[in-house]
């Protein structure tokens, strides 16, 4: 499981990189999206990841015996879903707009603020 | 404990944006709400100031959950005067978005907006946990790209496709990095992960959480090779918003950078070489960039970067010579940067135009004016009673006790340039006649405003300027604060023993 996800980790964070220095807006933010679905993914890996282990304490201990799921990444991740969805749902409306001001899908000519004046 | 006041500069800047969302349409009375919390957020911030200097370092536990595994909040020093700073740059920008933001743009919920971003600030300088301050990114983020979009101008646009785009990555970049040190720690209160790092084996993959964090802050602070988003999107939304972003939003980063830099990987002979190699890249290049820019407020915006340098080398000597520096300079050059855009926008009013080419005649049309934008633009440069001198003693004089020689020319040469930069800006805008070129866009100019109007265009600049002022002719004040800051840098104990009380066992 945790070689299964890194590999998956791996591959989300190689296409993510490859798709943002791609030229056009959409992929762009394809890009975007997968990069962030990669760290949810490596956030997940970092915690404990074993099957079946109790989350937290028992009421009558003070301490888990043995090993033990640790809920926190899973909230991390839920924070990080949450954030990344809303930046997303953003950058689409960003990159819609500024394709019907700008006319053209290709970052190489969104570079009119360059100009010398 | 009324170390609950920690929280209120977090929660009253919220309070005042819910009010502001429900008079949405009322841009008249959003205006007066806006100046008016912004005033009560400055009392805030030096109620906390004061509350810091008296009781030292302060901690809240959020929700009362013990330190390791709640949210930490923590005012020290720096956090307490970098909040400080940002409610009075806050109120400046409020005052000058008051009458230069157009009303179209702020029946858009640019105040409620404007004040969340505050929010955000002033939750990433007090927030003790790794985790936590990602979150204040990206409501910083979050604000500033509606901000930079507020108006949706065609150069806004292609300025905020790239502003968008780099923030994201770094944030995506900084989320990688929490994940590593949570891998490797198990914890994400900075003063535990400090105590924990410590007896990590692996210090291979743990330079690699620090380059990780270097690259995230890195582009946010704008540091050599990752700023280039900077100088291509900071020209481009209007100018109070600029001056938020320029001296608040990369000085977050450089904040992110003391603060993790200090705390989680001190002492690090790798990452030491790698800050000051940056930043002697970024103080050269951020000069050489302004030197041929030709649109004032692009010149601003490479100065930006340029000064970023300043601080991030310092960081990297890690004497505490150097830590004090990089605090003063941190301190001036909040208020000075924030005041730059602020008279850029001053400028354009007068002149109808950000062109160097061609503005011009300040003086002869407006004397006192041009006396006015003297102060924060020589604070800039350093004249010696002002705020930009003094910092540079300690920076110059850490890099010749760590026989630095490269960073040591690389500060005179930035110093230099800055120079030569604000005298042409000077003689451009203030010395040269007015140009024949007649205004292109139908600018209603200074002379035709408003008295009362007129005055809120001067008035954030005054105030900054007199805190300029204050930061250069109360320098003794201000550099035994920052030895302090220094100190308390160098020597975490303090702020691990406030975080997590004072039974833990805390190695030297």
């Amino acid at each position: 499981m945790q070689l299964l996800l890194a590999i998956i980790t791996g591959i989300l964070y190689a296409s993510g990189i490859y798709m943002i220095l791609r030229r056009s807006l959409v992929k762009l933010i394809i890009g975007l999206v997968l990069l962030g679905n990669g760290v949810n993914l490596l956030i997940f890996l970092m915690g404990n990841l074993v099957k079946g282990g109790p989350p937290i304490i028992p009421e009558a201990a003070k301490l888990i015996e043995g090993p033990y799921d640790d809920p926190v990444p899973q909230a991390l991740i839920l924070t990080a879903i949450v954030i990344s969805f809303g930046l997303q749902s953003f950058a689409i409306i960003l990159l819609k707009r500024t394709y019907q001001v700008v006319k053209t899908d290709d970052l190489d000519e969104i570079n009119t603020t360059d100009e010398y004046a | 404990m009324s170390s609950q006041l920690i929280i209120w500069p977090i929660l009253f800047p919220l309070l005042l944006s819910v009010v502001l969302m429900f008079l949405w349409s009322n841009v008249r009375v959003q205006r007066i709400v806006s100046v008016a919390g912004s005033l009560v957020s400055v009392i805030l911030s030096v109620a906390l100031f004061v509350f810091v200097q008296r009781e030292g370092i302060s901690a809240l536990q959020a929700g009362n959950w013990p330190a390791p595994f709640g949210i930490t909040f923590v005012a020290d020093t720096l956090s307490s005067i970098l909040v400080l700073l940002g409610s009075i740059s806050g109120l400046a920008v409020s005052l000058f978005s008051a009458v230069s933001v157009k009303g179209s743009r702020l029946k858009f919920g640019y105040f409620p907006v404007f004040h969340i971003l505050l929010m955000g600030l002033n939750g990433a300088f007090l927030t003790g946990d790794l985790f936590n301050l990602y979150v204040w990114f990206e409501v910083i983020i979050i604000c500033s790209f509606v901000l930079i979009t507020l108006g949706g101008e065609r150069k806004q646009l292609e300025g905020a496709v790239k502003y968008f785009t780099l923030n994201m990555l770094a944030s995506i970049i900084f989320l990688t990095a929490i994940a590593v040190i949570y891998g490797l720690t198990g914890s994400l209160n900075l003063a535990d992960i400090s105590l924990q790092i410590a007896k990590i084996e692996n210090r291979f993959l743990v330079e690699i959480a620090a380059v990780l964090f270097f690259v995230g802050f890195g582009i946010k602070s704008a540091v050599f090779p990752l700023y280039f988003w900077l100088p291509a999107s900071y020209h481009t939304p209007p100018d109070a918003v600029s001056a938020i972003f320029g001296g608040l939003l990369t000085k977050v980063g450089v904040y992110a950078y003391i603060r993790v830099f200090t705390l989680v990987f001190p002492n690090d002979v790798f990452i030491r070489e790698m800050l000051v190699s940056a930043a002697i890249m970024t103080i050269v290049s951020g000069a050489l960039g302004a030197l041929i820019q030709n649109n004032l407020r692009k010149v601003f915006s490479y100065l930006i970067v340029c000064h970023i340098g300043f601080m991030i080398a310092a960081l990297g000597l890690g004497t505490e010579l150097a830590f004090a520096g990089m605090v003063f300079y941190l301190i001036h050059d909040i208020v000075v940067k924030t005041n730059l855009f602020l008279i850029s926008g001053l400028v354009y009013r007068l002149t109808g135009s950000v062109s160097l080419r061609d503005i011009g005649g300040i003086y002869a049309k407006f004397p006192w004016i041009a006396f006015l934008i003297s102060i924060p633009l020589f604070s800039l440069v350093g004249i010696p009673p002002l705020s930009g001198f003094w910092p540079k003693i300690s920076l110059f004089g850490a890099s010749i006790e760590t026989s630095s020689f490269w960073l040591l020319s690389a500060y005179i040469f930035g110093s230099f340039i800055t120079l030569y930069i604000i005298a042409r800006v000077w003689s451009a805008a203030v010395w040269k006649d007015a140009a024949l070129v007649k205004p292109i866009r139908e600018t209603v100019l200074f002379d035709q405003l408003a008295l009362r109007r007129r005055v809120f265009y001067i008035l954030p600049v005054v105030l900054l300027s007199l805190v300029s002022l204050y930061i250069g002719f109360g320098a003794e004040h201000i550099q035994n604060l920052s030895e302090r800051v220094a100190i308390d840098l160098i020597d975490t104990r303090s702020y691990v023993e406030t975080v997590l009380g004072p039974s833990q066992n805390i190695q030297p």
